[in-house]
Order: C-alpha cells, then structure tokens, then sequence
C-alpha cells in the first residue's frame, strides 16, 4: 500500500514538473508549482515528516504562488520562446542528477534504525525532549531549544530576505500616509525616487511593464 | 472585485477562522505539527486572502505598511533578547532553564517567547513581500 501511494505521488511530480517545463503560458506554470507544492507536501507526510509538510503547503503552495501571481501582473503571462537549444544545460542537469542518485546508493535506508543520524544526538533529543523540557513535539523542542541558535538564525535571514525584496522592488519608496478629501487617511507610495542612474550601475532601473514616472501614483485612486 | 458576491462573502467567512487556526498552529506547536513558521504564513495569508479579494487600498487601511515592517524585525529583537534575557540572568545565550524556578516551566517559557518572536518576524516579512509586490502597481485599486 505504502508503495502504491509513493509511486502515484511521485509520478504526479514527474509528471508537473516536466509539465511546468513545457508549458509557456505562465499562468499555468505558476498553478502547476502550487500543486507541485501541494504534492510534494503530501509525500512529506507519507515520510512522517508533517512539520515540513506544514510548512511547504502553507509556504509553498500558498504564499510563493500568490507572490508569482503578483510578479506575472508586473511581467505579463506568456513566456517568450527561448532563441537557443538548451542542450549545455540539459547536460549539465543529467550530470548533476545522476551524481546525485549515485550518491544517495550509499545513503542507509529510509527509517533504519542503525544510522548514524539516528545514533548520534537523536536518542538524546527525543529522550530529553520529555524529561528536560516536558512537551511531546521533539520537532519543536528541536527547533526552538536544542537548535535554538540555528532558529535564530533562520528568523534572520527571513528578515533579510525581506530587506532584500525591499531593496530590490521599493527603491527609495516608501508608504507614507496622505489626507484625502473623500476618503480620509490613506496610503499612498512616497514617489521619492532619487535620480535612478545614481542608485543602480548602468541606470537600467526603469524597466517592466509600469512605469516609474507614472504620474499617476501620488494621487490616490478611487 | 465588486461584483464577485460569493468570494467577497466567502473570504469575510473564512478570514476569522484563518487567523484562529493561525494562533491554533503557534500555541498548540508543542503538541502537534506547527510552530511560528507556520503561523506566521498562516497569519499573513489572512490578510493577503483580504487583499486579493478587496484589494491593496482597503488592506493598507486595515494594516498599514509600517506595521508588518516594524514586525519583521521586531520577532528577530524577540528571539534574541531572550536570548540576552537568559544571559543576564546568568546562564548561556537561549539557555530557557533560569527563566522559570523549575527548569521545565523555564524550557516552556522560552519556547513560548521565542516561537513567538518567530510568529512575528515570519507574518511581517510575508505581507510586507506582499506590498512590495502588489504594491509595484497602483496602490489604490
């Protein structure tokens, strides 16, 4: 039984995944990688592991797909046809892959109780995870105790990545609040965009479908 | 979106639930899957299911950009200030045991406190990713 649903949920990924390849409607690509997502979540459960499975649905199949949602308003849905065979990079895909497959030959098997992993600090964790700090979910007295630095750092980079996105995307804008006459406080970008030639090498800032000088963008719209 | 009646309905009757099973996932992580990670997106994908149906404008009223942006660093200041709070009280940096007498209600503490900090910094990053993209268009729409 465990078999039979292994081996469907692995060739729905196949399956999605090759679609996602071929598809060149990005619309449909970007649905396809929530269910990707999705099954990719289910199989985690199947492993037991439903933190993770958590994580990826919530993660995965709902907030990435709604931020690729916002980035095809920005760019358009149809991908453009790509003006070579991307022969050197199925290659080096194949190579990678294959190392990897061989590698996992040596990996011991799924579960087993002999490997290292399982031998190392695991007994420790999963015995004091009762007696040291009293609560059943090892994984979260893993994460938030045990590995409490490693969390931290986690949360960190979370945080970064934002300030990433917002160093990328806003640009010198920030939301300021305006009075507007009919509707009261509002939020509105403050357009201060210095000179965009002298923020990024190159000046090649102005690109995409909306326009930066849109003049549009102070005033607020009903 | 004026008139898609059964999403607007819809959505104002799911959002409530979505933001109690936000709180379900953090406070219940110690005893069954979830934790702050979780929560946290679950939290921000409340807001966000708010914005695609009644668009950024009315979100940004509800929940102004400087709030998720202030939380997205806030949850990292959380976590580590426990982390100073368990050294100042003399043990090693995110040690929860001197928090409490009992070194097992300490243990709980600091979870609580941390998970919380990550519940959040994971809910302001998310939704303030949300603005930065959807906000790359009109705001008011």
């Amino acid at each position: 039984m465990d078999f039979v649903v292994d081996a469907t949920l692995l060739a729905i990924l196949a399956v999605t995944a090759i679609t996602i390849l071929r598809v060149r409607n990005l619309f449909a690509a970007v649905m396809l990688a929530g269910i990707y997502s999705l099954v990719s979540a289910a199989l985690f459960t199947t492993l037991d592991a439903v933190d993770v499975a958590f994580t990826e649905a919530a993660v995965g199949a709902g907030i990435s797909t709604v931020l690729f949602l916002g980035t095809l308003a920005l760019v358009g849905k149809e991908e453009q046809r790509p003006t070579h065979r991307p022969l050197l990079p199925l290659a080096v895909v194949l190579i990678t892959g294959a190392a990897l497959v061989y590698g996992t030959l040596d990996l011991p098997d799924f579960g087993d109780p002999q490997a290292p992993a399982h031998q190392h600090m695991a007994p420790e964790f999963i015995e004091g995870s009762e007696e040291d700090i009293g609560i059943p979910n090892v994984v979260t007295s893993v994460l938030a105790s045990y590995r409490g630095y490693d969390t931290m750092g986690e949360t960190t980079v979370v945080f970064t990545a934002l300030v990433a996105v917002l160093l990328l995307l806003a640009r010198g804008r920030r939301p300021i609040r305006v009075w507007d006459e009919e509707r009261g406080w509002i939020s509105v970008w403050s357009d201060r965009d210095p000179d965009p030639d002298e923020r990024t090498p190159g000046g090649t800032t102005s690109r995409g479908g909306d326009d930066d000088a849109d003049p549009d963008r102070e005033a607020p719209h009903g | 979106m004026d008139d898609k009646v059964i999403l607007r309905v819809g959505a104002k009757l799911l959002i409530p639930f979505i933001l109690v099973f936000a709180l379900y996932v953090q406070f219940h992580g110690d005893y069954g899957p979830g934790g702050g990670f979780q929560a946290g997106v679950i939290f921000a994908a409340a807001f966000i299911l708010y914005a695609l149906v009644y668009g950024l404008g009315n979100t940004l009223r509800v929940l102004p950009p400087w709030i998720p942006y202030l939380c997205s660093a806030l949850g990292v200041l959380i976590f580590a200030g426990v982390g100073l709070l368990t050294m100042g009280l003399g043990a090693e940096f995110l040690n929860y045991d001197v928090l409490a007498h009992d070194p097992e209600h300490g243990q709980h503490y600091g979870i609580l406190l941390v998970e919380f900090g990550v519940l959040v910094t994971v809910f302001g990053v998310m939704v303030a990713t949300f603005y930065a993209f959807a906000g790359r268009g009109r705001i008011d729409s």
